[in-house]
């Protein structure tokens, strides 16, 4: 931000403190930043630092990291992280993948392309309650959609599409497609239509464009977009309890934390696997994020415009 | 190098207005065409079918007889420089040059060897492995002409390319495609709105209207005989004054007049119309006396080394602008004149019928 073009004309000697700490960007308009700050203090570091100094005081007693070695030694508690891996990664990827294609027929300008997206979009606002309650009905073994095909003549007994492991990932799906739909078409449309239409006239066919042009110049979009899809869906609770089988398949991390914070009333406990699964959560953005810094990630237009 | 790539009624319509309206017209090998006329008037659309980025809604396209007006982009095989350039921003200059090499499939070595060879024609080998967003606009404007001319297309179309540049480096520019355009015998379609630009590089101009060709033919014909009022205005007549006709026309010349101007110039009407335009060029109006005398008064002075942009208003309102060494300063009266065969006399309507194709 700090301009250096007076730094020649004003000597040396002249320079007060302030217009010295102005070329390097430091004036008042820092001040602006100070609600935010105090903000992420209060809300974000005190409550981590609270939470990750209850969790190396464990309750029963046995030492700073009993409440770790419990968790880890219990395969019932340590099965969790993969149980929550199992429906994150696979909705960021059916999330992140669906959208690809549907946000590259929707970028350029079309008759309806604001019903369309208003569609596409309205499960965002319904949140997550809402979605749970239509699938128990829609997937349910009494639900439209197994009667449909049983009607038909297609199944023989009801598919058991709710309360377990695929009604839940089918609620992530819904409730996180808004999400990377809108993220991968904005990023889209960011990219200079010219440079495909320049990619035809040197003989590159409708694949080779796709894959050659807009998809390496796409791809960091795609892992921020996969990486909050992802955040978004490794802290599933609502659909877990309502439409899983909160104690069985679908124990997620979140619903493990609160079982031992509000159920057992093991405050402690609940803040190491709260801790847990934050530091899960980091490895796998970190991997994202740095698969992402390997990519090309400069402007994405071909040129002056 | 083509024979010839024929246009035969090439039509575009938006909706149902038509951005380029039945274009007839022959390229012979070698040769290079500017498409001129102002922002609108369907230049870089006849330039988008012909790349076939836009499909036609009527008319044909024959590459030698071939007839290529269905063909998608990628098949046609032309070569175009982009406005914006269009450079994959996510390749090196290298990748970027030897793109279109690597889709017809080249093997390697033919790759590297024909790259470096258009490099050093376009002078950018010390850039070869920089990313497109740390060349300067020049330079980018290079890898944009030598990525479409290592593929030694038939044809070579090129949308306003130097319109980004800045003043001393459009100039070099010009210079540079004229260059390779000799050098590598392109056959070359070239889209501008710039008349001069067009007239330095173009061995045939088209003059282009509201999707209408409006006169075709090689700058020596249209600067000096441009065939309307509206190609004028593109060929430095500044002046463009509207009249009517007062004495009929007698060996070539009629006598117009308006506003107090009376005036005797070249019959260039296509009848014997009433309304006319008399389109003189500024520097063949002269501070002095002699025929077509005008009086007017200096109004604005503007330096321009060897001359001075003159423009004068005359008792009644009519501006005029003139080249001149003379020294005016403005509140000067002067007396203007110019030779009647320098003076022009169209049809108001815009004159051509525009049946002028080749």
């Amino acid at each position: 931000m700090a301009t250096t073009t007076s730094e020649a004309a004003v000597p040396i000697s002249g320079q007060t403190r302030r217009s010295r700490l102005a070329e390097r960007g430091v004036d008042r308009t820092l001040l602006l930043l100070l609600p935010a700050l105090v903000l992420l203090l209060a809300m974000f570091a005190y409550p981590f630092i609270y939470g990750l100094q209850l969790s190396l005081r464990p309750q029963e007693g046995g030492g700073l990291l009993a409440n770790y070695r419990n968790f880890f030694s219990d395969a019932y508690e340590a099965g969790t992280i993969w149980k929550t891996l199992k429906l994150a990664i696979p909705a960021t990827a059916v999330n992140v993948l669906a959208s690809i294609p549907i946000a590259y027929f929707m970028r350029g300008p079309f008759r309806g392309k604001r019903l369309l997206t208003a569609i596409l979009v309205v499960p965002v606002t319904l949140g997550t309650v809402l979605v749970a309650e239509g699938l128990l009905r829609y997937l349910g073994p009494r639900g439209w959609f197994n009667r449909t095909l049983i009607e038909l003549g297609i199944l023989s007994e009801p598919l058991r599409l709710v309360h377990n492991y695929w009604g839940v990932l089918f609620s992530l799906i819904i409730t996180g497609f808004p999400f990377a739909f809108l993220l991968i078409l904005s990023y889209m449309s960011g990219i200079d239509p010219t440079l495909e239409r320049a990619a035809a006239t040197l003989g590159a066919g409708p694949w080779q464009r796709f894959r050659r042009i807009l998809l390496p110049l796409l791809a960091p979009g795609l892992a921020t977009t996969a990486v909050l899809c992802f955040v978004l869906a490794f802290a599933v609770f609502p659909s877990a309890s309502l439409v899983g089988q909160p104690s069985g398949s679908t124990r997620v991390l979140s619903i493990a934390a609160y079982h031992a914070a509000f159920e057992d009333y093991d405050y402690s406990m609940g803040s190491a696997i709260a801790m847990i699964m934050g530091g899960v959560e980091l490895a796998v953005i970190g991997l994202l994020l740095f698969g992402r810094s390997r990519l090309y990630s400069g402007p994405s237009t071909g040129g002056k415009g | 190098m083509i024979g010839e790539l024929r246009l035969a009624g090439v039509t575009r319509r938006f909706g149902d207005q038509a951005a380029l309206d039945g274009l007839d017209l022959t390229i012979r090998g070698g040769e290079f065409i500017a498409l001129l006329g102002p922002s609108g008037c369907g230049k870089t659309t006849a330039l988008n079918c012909l790349a076939g980025l836009l499909p036609l809604s009527g008319g044909e396209i024959h590459l030698d007889g071939d007839r290529i007006d269905g063909l998608p982009p990628e098949r046609r095989g032309f070569g175009m420089v982009f406005q914006n350039y269009a450079l994959f921003p996510h390749l090196s200059v290298r990748r970027n040059v030897a793109f279109g090499l690597e889709m017809a499939g080249k093997p390697k070595q033919e790759r590297a060897g024909k790259v470096d060879e258009v490099l050093d024609l376009v002078g950018l080998q010390p850039h070869a492995g920089k990313y497109p967003a740390q060349l300067s606009g020049g330079q980018q404007q290079r890898v944009a002409i030598a990525r479409a001319v290592v593929m030694e297309p038939p044809l070579m179309l090129m949308d306003e390319p130097l319109s980004n540049l800045d003043a001393k480096l459009r100039l070099e520019m010009r210079t540079e495609i004229r260059r390779l355009h000799q050098q590598l015998d392109l056959t070359t379609v070239y889209v501008t709105h710039d008349q001069e630009e067009a007239l330095s590089l173009a061995d045939r101009l088209v003059l282009l209207r509201d999707g209408v060709v409006e006169q075709v033919g090689p700058p020596e014909e249209l600067y000096p005989q441009p065939a309307s009022a509206y190609v004028a205005g593109f060929m430095g007549y500044r002046n463009l004054l509207e009249m009517e006709v007062d004495v009929g026309a007698s060996n070539g010349h009629v006598s117009v007049g308006a506003k107090g101007v009376k005036l005797r110039g070249t019959d260039r009407r296509d009848g014997t119309g009433t309304r006319v335009i008399c389109a003189i060029r500024p520097e063949d109006l002269h501070p002095g006396e002699g025929p077509n005398a005008v009086e007017a008064k200096v109004v604005v002075v503007e330096y321009r080394g060897q001359e001075h942009a003159v423009e004068a208003v005359t008792e009644q309102g009519t501006a005029l602008h003139l080249l001149t060494t003379d020294r005016l300063v403005p509140g000067d009266a002067v007396t203007l004149s110019a030779d009647p065969e320098r003076v022009l006399v169209f049809d108001a309507e815009g004159g051509g019928d525009g049946d002028d194709d080749v």
